[in-house]
């Protein structure tokens, strides 16, 4: 079951693909975070990942820290495990941190259904949208950007305009 | 002529295809009856040679060839446009050339 808005962030400690280990308190000094659940495999993620670089780069000044994790079981979807990962992230040249949630802990605790999927925490690293990035995977069709709108009512101090949607993208491939 | 969609209903992807491809049928004048399979688990999978959802073949010959030999695997398949970009579900092109 996927966290409730206005939940606390549930702690993470996870390794990256740039060999250090992240953890939530690492962000502690990001007015916003957005905690994506992400893949290397699905055609979504693929669809949506050069936005999610845009979020990055465009709020990144501002505070805002985009980080993907990935708990996709590798042994059934080999193109998730770590080691492509890292090449995926090295290829597209990442912007924002992408972790291995190798033994899906954080994954049970945040309770993602889809890859992409977005937890969205404001300062106090309470959920203030939950849901998709925007409302097509074809970047010339989007029409509402939920994230991007949340982002800056979250730097405009006020409420996102819209705070859940449902995520679009593979299921999360949990393990046995 | 023989047209069958696989599909595994954990991608979301289906749908869309399935109504391209009605689109694509009805354009070209083709009143071919869709064979649709809901493909659920892993052994079905592999006994289907199924590479990921969705997966179209015309006369037993998967629209596109260069992903038919994946491992079969319950996900969402990839697709590669004529422009570069990669999509869940095929292009109208591939679609029209199978059914040429």
């Amino acid at each position: 079951m996927s966290l409730t808005l206005a939940t606390e962030a549930p702690p993470f400690d996870l390794p990256g693909v740039d060999g250090q280990n992240h953890s939530l308190d690492d962000y502690a000094d990001a007015p916003i975070l957005a905690v994506v659940w992400s893949c290397n495999h699905c055609p979504y993620v693929i669809a949506w990942e050069g936005r999610m670089k845009a979020l990055q780069a465009e709020y990144g000044d501002r505070g805002f820290r985009l980080v993907a994790i990935n708990s996709n079981d590798a042994e059934s979807h080999p193109a998730d495990s770590f080691d492509a990962m890292k090449e995926r992230a090295r290829e597209q040249e990442f912007n924002f941190d992408y972790l291995r949630d190798e033994d899906q802990t954080a994954a049970r605790a945040y309770g993602p259904e889809r890859t992409p999927e977005v937890f969205l925490f404001d300062r106090n690293r309470r959920l203030v949208y939950h849901g998709a990035i925007d409302d097509n995977r074809e970047e010339d069709a989007v029409g509402e950007r939920y994230v991007r709108d949340a982002i800056e009512a979250l730097l405009a101090d006020q409420d996102p305009p819209v705070s859940e949607t449902p995520p679009v993208g593979c299921t999360v491939k949990w393990k046995g | 002529m023989t047209v069958e969609l696989l599909y595994w209903d954990g991608c979301p992807s289906h749908p869309e295809a399935r109504e391209l491809l009605e689109e694509v049928l009805r354009e070209r004048g083709l009143d071919v009856e869709i064979r649709i399979t809901h493909v659920a688990t892993r052994e079905e999978a592999s006994a289907l040679r199924f590479p990921g959802s969705p997966t179209i073949r015309v006369d037993g010959r998967d629209i596109d060839p260069s992903g038919a030999d994946e491992p079969p695997s319950l996900s969402c398949r990839i697709y590669r446009l004529p422009d570069g970009r990669v999509s869940p579900i095929p292009s109208r092109e591939q679609l029209e050339e199978a059914l040429a």
